[in-house]
């Protein structure tokens, strides 16, 4: 236990902030209006999967034409949430995006992905990787050190997320726009139709939900107090005794 | 710690005020420039806004929707909605619409109405178009019928017109009041048909005879089916709840260009 300069014998528990802070601010402002519009897509989503859980691939698909996949749900068609739904998905993709493009810039502009989510030549080691692996097959809690930086699970998952599966959830999305492929039909075209579209649409959506989930049994293993704690202030704060 | 204090009250004030008036100034300019739905109230109406000012810059007037080979036509084209119960146009299907009359008015110099043989004396246009469905469900099909804007320039729209109302036969009985709007960047559009033919022959009931609306940049539920009136005005805000069609009142958007 630590001891007061002033009177000495008297024990005092030292706080300490570990610097430099763990999450750059613009990380946690876009990270947390991320998580809202996210809530919002996924959401608003769901009500329109339901109004036609069929997938197709191709230009067109409908009930009597054959499917790809019929997802074990029933058609829901007359829920009051399903128009409103379409307003709220829209205006949670224009927030995701505004909000993915100042990250995406800032994230350039500070250096953050390459300092924080490239993978350096020492995350590709085979004993690194499978160290990794292994703590995580064993659900070791991480130490504080650990907590420090990004391992190569995060930074390939993260850089997956922001630069693979968003973008193409962007692009999917504007693939089914008429309106949009009327100026671009290549949007829609690559991806063999519209129906292919919507088809991708869904799984990328399904692979984020899971991402989600994954993420958050990972912030729960690490102490979600902790972890969350980070992703709002900025850094761990630590109890620590002073040596 | 004060100066600090102050300055980043300063500096906040000003942020505020420059994001402030630098949004009312888009949205006045937007305005101007037809860039704002009329169903843009409230938090969800700014998605909307933003979605359909987008589009309009990007699309403008002249974008056109793809069209497919003959081939593609689908196979199966399903509708939503069934005809219209009422009396009114029961009474038209025996002798194939010959009775039925298109009413063109509003703001236009020559309000006038339509038979189904003197739209077909138009020039004719035809285009294989996908349409997909809010819920979802797409097809591609063969649409045939007169451009609208061939109809709007023979009454004679005038300048101050904004959007082009359509009103079908009411599929309900009791009738519900169910209109929709499109405005003038899509009711000029060279592919904005009023169909009265499908894959090659008339246009069956279910979609919609005698004759539709064919919007291709948007979505299957702006292509209002048995209709009876085509209306040119300046505002809808006084039609309906003003939010330009009874699709936006159950809300869904008004736009839907997607």
């Amino acid at each position: 236990m630590a001891e007061s300069a002033q009177f000495s014998g008297l024990p005092v528990q030292k706080f300490e902030v570990l610097e430099p802070p763990r999450h750059a601010l613009f990380v946690r402002v876009t990270h947390w209006i991320y998580t809202l519009s996210f809530f919002g897509l996924v959401l608003s989503g769901i009500a329109i999967i339901l109004a036609h859980p069929r997938l197709y691939w191709g230009e067109t698909g409908a009930v009597g034409a054959p499917s790809l996949i019929d997802l074990p749900v029933p058609f829901v068609r007359d829920i009051p949430i399903r128009g409103p739904g379409r307003y709220v998905h829209f205006l949670s993709a224009w927030i995701c995006v505004i909000t993915g493009l100042i990250y995406v810039l800032a994230g350039a502009f500070t250096k953050h992905f390459r300092r924080n989510l490239l993978p350096t030549r020492k995350h590709f080691s085979w004993h690194s990787i499978s160290q990794v692996v292994l703590d995580h097959l064993r659900f070791k809690k991480p130490t504080e050190d650990d907590a420090q930086s990004y391992n190569v699970l995060q930074r390939f998952s993260y850089l997956a997320v922001v630069f693979v599966l968003l973008p193409l959830m962007i692009w999917t999305g504007l693939a089914m726009s008429p309106a949009i492929v009327s100026v671009f039909p290549f949007v829609v075209t690559v991806f063999g139709g519209q129906q292919s579209a919507r088809t991708i649409h869904f799984f990328v959506a399904v692979f984020l939900v899971v991402f989600l989930l994954v993420h958050l049994a990972m912030v729960c293993l690490a102490g979600f107090k902790l972890r969350t704690g980070a992703m709002i202030v900025g850094c761990s704060v630590v109890r620590r005794d002073r040596p | 710690m004060n100066r600090m204090t102050r300055r980043r009250v300063i500096t906040t004030g000003l942020a505020t005020a420059a994001g402030v008036s630098g949004l009312a100034a888009a949205a006045h300019i937007a305005n101007r420039y037809g860039l704002i739905p009329p169903d843009h109230q409230g938090i969800l109406g700014a998605g909307e806004s933003l979605t359909y000012a987008a589009q309009r810059i990007l699309t403008s007037r002249h974008s056109q929707a793809r069209e497919f080979s003959r081939s593609e036509i689908s196979r199966v084209a399903p509708v939503l909605g069934n005809p219209p119960v009422i009396e009114e146009y029961q009474r038209l299907v025996p002798g194939g619409f010959t009775d039925w009359r298109l009413t063109v008015d509003g703001l236009v110099s020559r309000p006038s109405s339509f038979s189904l043989a003197q739209l077909r004396r138009f020039p004719v246009h035809s285009q294989i178009t996908h349409q997909a469905c809010e819920e979802g469900w797409s097809f591609i099909a063969e649409w045939i019928g007169v451009q609208l804007s061939y109809v709007l320039d023979l009454v004679g729209t005038l300048p101050q017109a904004k959007y082009v109302v359509f009103t079908p036969y009411e599929n309900d009985d009791p009738p519900n009041v169910w209109w929709e709007s499109i405005d003038m960047a899509d009711a000029l559009h060279p592919q904005t048909l009023l169909a009265y033919g499908m894959n090659g022959s008339d246009l069956p009931i279910p979609h919609g005879a005698p004759l539709r609306l064919k919007v291709p940049r948007q979505l299957g539920y702006k292509n209002t089916k048995y209709l009876r009136r085509v209306t040119v005005t300046d505002s809808v805000a006084k039609i309906g709840k003003g939010l330009g069609g009874s699709f936006p009142e159950d809300g869904y958007s008004w736009y839907a260009g997607i």
